[in-house]
């Protein structure tokens, strides 16, 4: 099965996190829509509650905790769409999940075209 | 009969959305990604295909998890795009080709595939800005539509998805139905995403340049040797986004001939990404080759 060899820092989106992240992920496919995104905006957590979230997810959210958010089932391609909101861009994001700030991010990125 | 001219492959980021929206095509950071294109839009003023068909996956604007194909084969009139979360402007639709369209999914499922056939397809940026790249000059000709589409999706996002061996084989059929459409079409393939690049976890970052060369290099040339690879082997080698390489994989099945590499270009970074186009020519072969 896919989940059974282990890479470091890396979250196989499959059965499990399918599963325990569907509520997360729904609310995420609906900021495709502009309203939506205000909605938010304007009540993050009330948000959230409407769309079925648990406490681990509605946490993870509102800290922008993008690890506890794929720990929680969040799906990046999906996740993309809630950072978006907050104006993170995927340097940003790295920097967040790895510990570094964003220029020591970027930097490795561009080492590993050398 | 159609005839299959060649495959253009290229990453696809959402952040050349953006840097299209914004003009960038000529800044320093832009500029050596989209330069890359230049040798492949030279390619297509001289080849003229009538047809694209376009092997990317859905981020999440078409598909939701609720149902998630393993194949999808679109068979729309039209392929709209839209607000994909971003807020940046929205391209304008790519027309279709249904009978073309029916024909290969008809074929596909004779050869015991079994795609969901989409009368109605939103594109993403996996599609769109591909297309924008190579079809409307990198977004300064934005709005030019000298082909029709058939887009066909592949699950690159959940687990379980289909091995870069399934990918290949699919593909093989799809060359397969193209080749025997009736009506005499130029078809040229694209594949989009890729290639390594990972965006969650601990190891997000994640790059591998020399894999990546060795993909082009089969792509090029033998593909064969990737068909072994799982794709938790390619999630260890080219990260978990690097699973788009299915789109390539399904791409380079569909041309069933020799072929000869016409352009290829690779350059990190591109946000996360190892951002690459590649062009492959297909020789043209005898009829009789083609069974």
């Amino acid at each position: 099965m896919a989940e059974q060899k282990q890479i470091f820092g890396t979250y196989l989106f499959g059965a499990e996190a399918a599963q325990k992240g569907y509520a997360l992920n729904n609310m995420c496919f609906t900021f495709n829509d502009k309203a939506n995104r205000d909605a938010f905006l304007a009540d993050p957590e009330g948000y959230c509650r409407k769309y079925g979230l648990n406490e681990e997810q509605i946490k993870a959210v509102l800290a922008k905790d993008v690890i506890g958010l794929l720990k929680a089932g969040g799906n990046i391609y999906y996740l993309a769409k809630l950072t978006g909101i907050y104006g993170l861009n995927m340097q940003d994001i790295g920097a967040i999940q790895t510990g570094m700030t964003v220029d020591q991010f970027k930097a490795k990125l561009v080492a590993a075209g050398k | 009969m159609a005839r299959i001219i060649g495959s253009m492959s290229a990453s696809h980021v959402p952040a050349v959305g953006n840097a299209i929206a914004r003009g960038l095509q000529e800044d320093p950071y832009w500029k050596p990604f989209f330069d890359g294109f230049t040798p492949a839009q030279k390619w297509l003023a001289e080849v003229k295909p009538d047809v694209a068909v376009v092997f990317s996956n859905d981020h999440g604007l078409n598909f939701f998890l609720d149902k998630m194909p393993i194949f999808a084969i679109g068979a729309a009139p039209s392929y709209p795009s839209a607000d994909e979360g971003w807020g940046i402007p929205v391209n304008d639709p790519w027309p279709g080709i249904p009978p073309l369209s029916w024909h290969i999914a008809n074929h596909v499922v004779e050869e015991e595939f079994d795609p969901v056939i989409c009368q109605q397809m939103l594109i993403d940026h996996a599609v769109c800005l591909p297309m924008a790249c190579f079809f409307e000059d990198c977004g300064r000709n934005k709005g030019y539509r000298p082909v029709k589409i058939v887009p066909v999706g592949i699950n690159t996002v959940q687990f379980p998805m289909p091995s870069l061996k399934r990918c290949f084989e699919f593909g093989r059929a799809i060359g397969r139905a193209i080749e025997s459409y009736p009506e005499d079409l130029k078809v040229v393939l694209i594949g989009t995403g890729g290639l390594s690049h990972q965006l969650e976890g601990e190891r997000a970052g994640h790059l591998n340049k020399k894999f990546d060369t060795y993909c082009m290099d089969c792509i090029a040339g033998d593909p064969s040797p990737l068909l072994g690879l799982s794709n938790v082997d390619l999630v260890e080698q080219a990260g978990t986004a690097g699973l788009e390489f299915m789109n390539w994989m399904t791409m380079r099945g569909a041309l069933l001939g020799e072929v000869r590499e016409v352009t290829r270009t690779y350059h990190i970074p591109i946000s996360n990404t190892a951002a690459a186009v590649q062009v492959l020519e297909q020789l043209p072969r005898l009829a009789a080759a083609a069974e």
